[in-house]
């Protein structure tokens, strides 16, 4: 039996053990999965909590429900991975020899890699919405808040679903307006990035939405320190902003056992071939999903068109064959603008997001980069297409892992 | 495009930026500096040619990664190079202007 180990039962590890068990004989190979939970987490979900529109129980679900039967699930904390000796190390001590592995283990959020945001101020009137215990004590702090300064902010990129810290403003704007609250609630985006994005079509667009709601942009922010006890955040050029509550995206790193494995990068992200996903590590590890150094958004669609693409090239690393399948860092994001709206964005390595149709060029039903109900309803459905498509592993229709050109209004292609 | 900077001419791209390392010196660097309204001395330079090694291996630049380099720390490299550090240190080391994450 050769033995194929999953490390990380999140959305990229869970659809890769539904494809690998599907397409990989199974009196040949046996799949491992390791996860420390007990749970999946549905992270679109966290951006709703604080706004009460979605609880907790819509968050959660078993993580074996969607193990497939033929993988065995092992509930354990991966202490580290040891690539001469194709080994895993669990925390309890227990061993797991490999031929092939597939790290999935994700980012967290790291707010101790930024001066005072961890103190005594943590979730007291510092919060972050990337986590379920932050998104829910948000919520308890943004059900009662009735004036004063909302700070949503970002420590430094990259950072998973690099649109949320938008989205969460434009919901914050829209629910303090439904309340008649929003005279007295002033609203600040800080962000490092020259912009509200990062990408010039998309940003301007984006940018005009802030605009029309009142919200004022602070770009170019690297945040050096929170000084809770003043209520500020200061960055390295000794600029402040005052806030009465800050709701902050902070450091997104890998996981912890990629640095004690010896082969992380700064944020402990694994160096992976961003076409191919296998990793620079050693030709038998591969890289799926957050997890990835890969120049490419950190979200749930990309894990899904990453998933494709790295069943062929594993299923040619096991037959011998040269790898072939090539990721082209396709994404897919919906950004919820508030008042029931969202608008949609679709990209790649080397494609920005632009106007135009999706999925089928000319007819849509959705439009790219314009705010609609349509798109707020596809944001919706995209929580029953994870628990019951994309995790599962099956295909979409009419999406192709590989983005499609047509149909959208690009000035110039960028090469 | 072609450009003059310390009297040669240099081949940059629409934001400034030197699209062959290999034209680069300490007196295209001085010049190019001047621009961005900082004036180059002793400390600057091993910031300069960290970049370009880092480059030249091809690793992606980021402000933490500088950072941590033991070249110089994140608040040293902003007081070399006030207003966005890596944009303009880039520039000034004649490497390609740092691809923001998206
Ligand atoms: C607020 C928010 C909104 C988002 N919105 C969207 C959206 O609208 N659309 C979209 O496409 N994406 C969105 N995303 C991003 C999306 O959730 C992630 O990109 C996606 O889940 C990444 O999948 P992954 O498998 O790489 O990592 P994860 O799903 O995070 O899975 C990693 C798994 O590894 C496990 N793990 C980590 N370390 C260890 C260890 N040492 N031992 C054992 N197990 C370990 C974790 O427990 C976890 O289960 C959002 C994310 C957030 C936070």
């Amino acid at each position: 039996m050769r033995q194929v180990v999953i490390l990380g039962a999140g959305t990229a590890g869970t659809l890769m053990a539904n494809h690998l068990t599907k397409s990989l004989p199974q009196n040949e190979y046996a799949v491992t999965i390791v996860d420390q939970r007990k749970e999946h987490h549905y992270q679109p979900g966290y951006l709703f909590i604080p706004f009460g529109i979605y609880s907790k129980e819509d968050v959660l679900k078993p993580i074996e429900k969607f193990i497939p039967g033929k993988a065995q699930y092992v509930q354990e904390s991966i202490d580290r991975v040891k690539p001469d000796e194709d080994q895993v190390v669990l925390a309890n001590g227990e061993v797991l020899p490999y031929d092939l592995l597939i790290i999935a283990t994700g980012t967290d959020i790291a707010p101790q890699e930024i001066e005072g945001m961890d103190g005594p101020y943590w979730r007291k009137n510092i919060f972050d919405f990337y986590t379920l215990e932050g998104a829910l004590a948000l919520h308890e702090k943004i059900k009662d808040f009735k004036e004063g300064h909302l700070v949503v902010h970002i420590a430094e990129m990259p950072i998973k679903c690099p649109v949320a810290p938008l989205e969460f403003a434009f919901l914050a704007d829209a629910y303090f307006r439904e309340k008649g609250l929003r005279e007295n609630i002033e609203i600040t985006y800080v962000t490092p990035m020259d912009g509200a994005f990062t990408k010039p079509v998309a940003t301007a667009k984006l940018q005009h939405l802030l605009d029309e709601k009142g919200i004022e942009v602070v770009p170019n922010f690297s945040i050096m320190e929170v000084n809770g006890e003043a209520q500020k955040i200061i960055d390295y050029e000794g600029r402040e902003v005052s806030y009465d509550v800050l709701v902050t995206v902070p450091t997104n790193m890998g996981a912890g056992y990629v640095e004690r494995s010896g082969f992380g990068d700064e944020l402990n992200f694994v160096p992976t071939d961003k076409a191919t996903l296998q990793s620079k590590v050693k030709p038998n590890i591969f890289v799926i999903g957050d997890a990835t150094d890969v120049p490419a958004s950190k979200a749930g669609s990309v894990a899904h068109f990453e998933g494709e693409i790295l069943l062929e090239n594993v299923q040619r690393f096991l037959d011998n064959k040269p790898l072939k399948a090539e990721f082209d860092g396709h994404a897919n994001c919906f950004v919820e603008t508030g008042h029931g709206k969202a608008l949609l964005i679709d990209f790649n390595y080397t494609h920005e997001p632009v106007p135009g149709t999706f999925p089928i060029p000319g007819l849509g039903p959705l439009r790219l980069l314009e705010e609609s109900r349509m798109n707020h309803l596809g944001k919706l459905a995209f929580k029953w297409i994870y628990w019951n498509m994309l995790i599962t592993g099956k295909h979409i229709p009419f999406v192709s892992s590989k983005m499609n050109t047509a149909g959208k209004e690009y000035a110039e292609v960028t090469a | 495009m072609e450009k003059q900077i310390a009297g040669k001419n240099i081949t940059v791209n629409e934001e400034g930026y030197l699209t062959n390392l290999n034209e680069w010196d300490k007196d295209v660097a001085t010049e190019i500096a001047q621009e961005e309204g900082i004036t180059l001395e002793e400390a600057h330079w091993p910031v300069l040619e960290y970049l370009q090694n880092q480059h030249k291996n091809e690793v992606a630049l980021t402000i933490r990664k500088v950072g941590k380099s033991g070249v110089i720390d994140i608040k040293g490299f902003y007081a070399l190079f006030p207003g966005g550090p890596l944009k303009k240190a880039s520039r000034i080391a004649g490497i390609p202007k740092p691809v923001s994450c998206i």
